[in-house]
């Protein structure tokens, strides 16, 4: 059973009481942006077989939103962080170096 | 290749079965070929083997990291259906259903097709009025599907507890020629056709990187060495992401996992296919006397092929409401398979950014009932370059906003 700690209020919870949000550090693309970015931002979406970055709700906790680092092929957790993060902290991002020595930070790739 | 008949099987019983012949060839892989098909499950057979029956082209490859038929073909739990709501479903779902008719016929290979009819349970108001109107929409499209009254499911289905205290049945969308197949039969049957008409089946050979020039694919690398292509088709379900990224694009597809079970083996007591979507269970009974029960999917990105136990007791909670005569049984297996959902739960056949590059994935929760279909457009697609079939269910359509919304209209819990 997938268990997250919740950056918010500090308890580790089940996956029983999260609700995932889907792929996290999405930017928004708004008025002014072309057709493909705006497709991009609705429908595309990273999906790894490896190390992914999510958004979860602590919906049966305190109802916050949060961040999570996570591996899809092996359900390893490299940690939880705030919701209001633009970017991956440092120490989750040298936790998942230290575990997956070959991980490459990856950019958005072009959508189809 | 020796043909399958009961004259054959009466001849080896003689001969101390010593006359078998392997089903299908495994050879080594060639340098060149004019299409190469990545995913040797139900999908990429049912592809190469109408390229070379509709198409004629038979100098094609079928790519296959593990086992034939390992992946989400062994491990779904053998529904055909095609009472779908929108009509591009509708129309590829039920020509796959009616190739499944003759198909054990056509591959000389009994895949078991079981016509014993699927009956979508209506237990809420709504589900009553959203199966009358998907059974309006299958009589304009040709399918024969029809809502029945309470009674009528009894009758059908004496196990099923009608006035459920909390989910009542309703009613039901009942599609008399729906039914199941034997699944690994129809990944080994079409395996051997193909095999018998030259294309190539190459299993523990992994793809590694996928090589283009110029904005057109040249081919693939794998653990058995490089391969060049004139066109290439990825047909491999959870792990199209994976290889989409490899050829330089994404897909608007996450894998999740999708969890089921059978029971210990009981006496005959349902011979139809019951589906409950409110309660997120659907169920039918194998030749074997195992209950076969599907569940809901999980909700985040998973690659593992097992899911969340949570979701194994929601769905084994609900469907002992509706068959209280399910709560004695000891379950014997579980397993999960990785599912590629889209954001309008429709499959995607489309070429995409990469020249003589193809995608076939999406197919989610509901696979393997489209298997036959999905090849005959598949194949037409990479010989033609279009297919009436797939015409709908083009990347483009994310773009421009004509999604096939079969979420809310789609039998299976998602």
């Amino acid at each position: 059973m997938l268990i997250l700690t919740c950056p918010c209020c500090g308890i580790k919870a089940d996956e029983t009481e999260l609700a995932p949000g889907g792929e996290a550090h999405i930017k928004r693309h708004g008025p002014g942006s072309s057709d493909a970015e705006f497709e991009a931002y609705l429908f595309t979406r990273a999906n790894p077989r490896g190390v992914h970055f999510e958004r979860w709700r602590h919906a049966y906790g305190c109802g916050k939103w949060f961040l999570a680092a996570r591996a899809t092929d092996t359900l390893e957790v490299f940690g939880t962080y705030p919701a209001t993060s633009t970017a991956v902290p440092d120490a989750i991002l040298s936790r998942i170096r230290a575990r997956r020595p070959d991980w490459i930070k990856p950019d958005r790739i072009k959508p189809a | 290749m020796k043909r399958y008949s009961a004259f054959s099987i009466f001849r080896e019983a003689l001969r101390n079965n010593s006359g078998w012949q392997r089903a299908w060839a495994a050879p080594e892989p060639k340098a060149q070929y004019d299409i190469v098909i990545v995913g040797a499950g139900g999908h990429g057979l049912a592809t190469a083997y109408y390229l070379a029956r509709n198409h004629g082209i038979a100098n094609v490859a079928v790519l296959e990291k593990g086992w034939l038929g390992g992946g989400n073909t062994g491990r779904n739990t053998t529904v055909i259906r095609s009472n779908y709501l929108q009509d591009p479903s509708a129309a590829i779902y039920e020509k796959s259903r009616s190739l499944y008719e003759t198909l054990s016929q056509d591959l000389n290979m009994n895949i078991m097709f079981s016509p014993r009819g699927v009956m979508m349970l209506a237990q809420t108001e709504h589900e009553v009025r959203g199966y009358k109107r998907t059974a309006q929409a299958n009589a304009l499209q040709g399918v024969a599907t029809e809502f029945i009254p309470p009674a009528r499911v009894r009758e059908l289905c004496p196990i099923i507890r009608i006035d459920g205290p909390r989910y009542p049945v309703l009613g039901a969308l009942w599609q008399p020629r729906a039914g199941t197949a034997r699944h690994d039969a129809v990944a080994w049957g079409y395996a051997r056709a193909c095999s018998a008409m030259g294309i190539d089946i190459i299993e523990r050979c992994e793809v590694t990187a996928i090589r283009s020039n110029a904005g057109q694919v040249a081919g693939v690398e794998t653990t058995r060495g490089a391969i060049s292509c004139g066109k290439l088709a990825l047909v491999v379900a959870g792990h199209s992401g994976h290889l989409a990224e490899m050829a330089g694009f994404r897909l608007p597809i996450e894998s999740v996992a999708l969890q089921a079970l059978v029971s210990e083996p009981i006496k005959p007591c349902l011979d139809v296919v019951v589906m409950a979507n409110t309660v997120h269970g659907y169920m039918s009974q194998s030749d074997k006397g195992e209950m076969v029960i599907g569940g809901g999917a999980d909700g985040y990105n998973n690659y593992t092929q097992r899911g969340s136990f949570h979701h194994v007791e929601e769905t084994v909670r609900s469907l002992i409401e509706t068959f209280p005569m399910l709560s004695r049984l000891k379950m014997l297996r579980q397993w999960g398979g990785i599912v590629d959902m889209t954001g309008d739960r429709s499959p995607i056949l489309s070429k995409t950014p990469l020249g003589g590059c193809y995608v076939n994935c999406g197919w989610g929760t509901g696979g393997f009932k489209a298997i036959p279909g999905s090849g005959w457009a598949m194949a037409e697609l990479l010989a033609k370059g279009h297919s009436p079939l797939a015409e709908a269910f083009g990347l483009d359509r994310f773009r421009e906003g004509r999604f096939i919304d079969e979420s809310v209209a789609a039998g299976v819990a998602h």
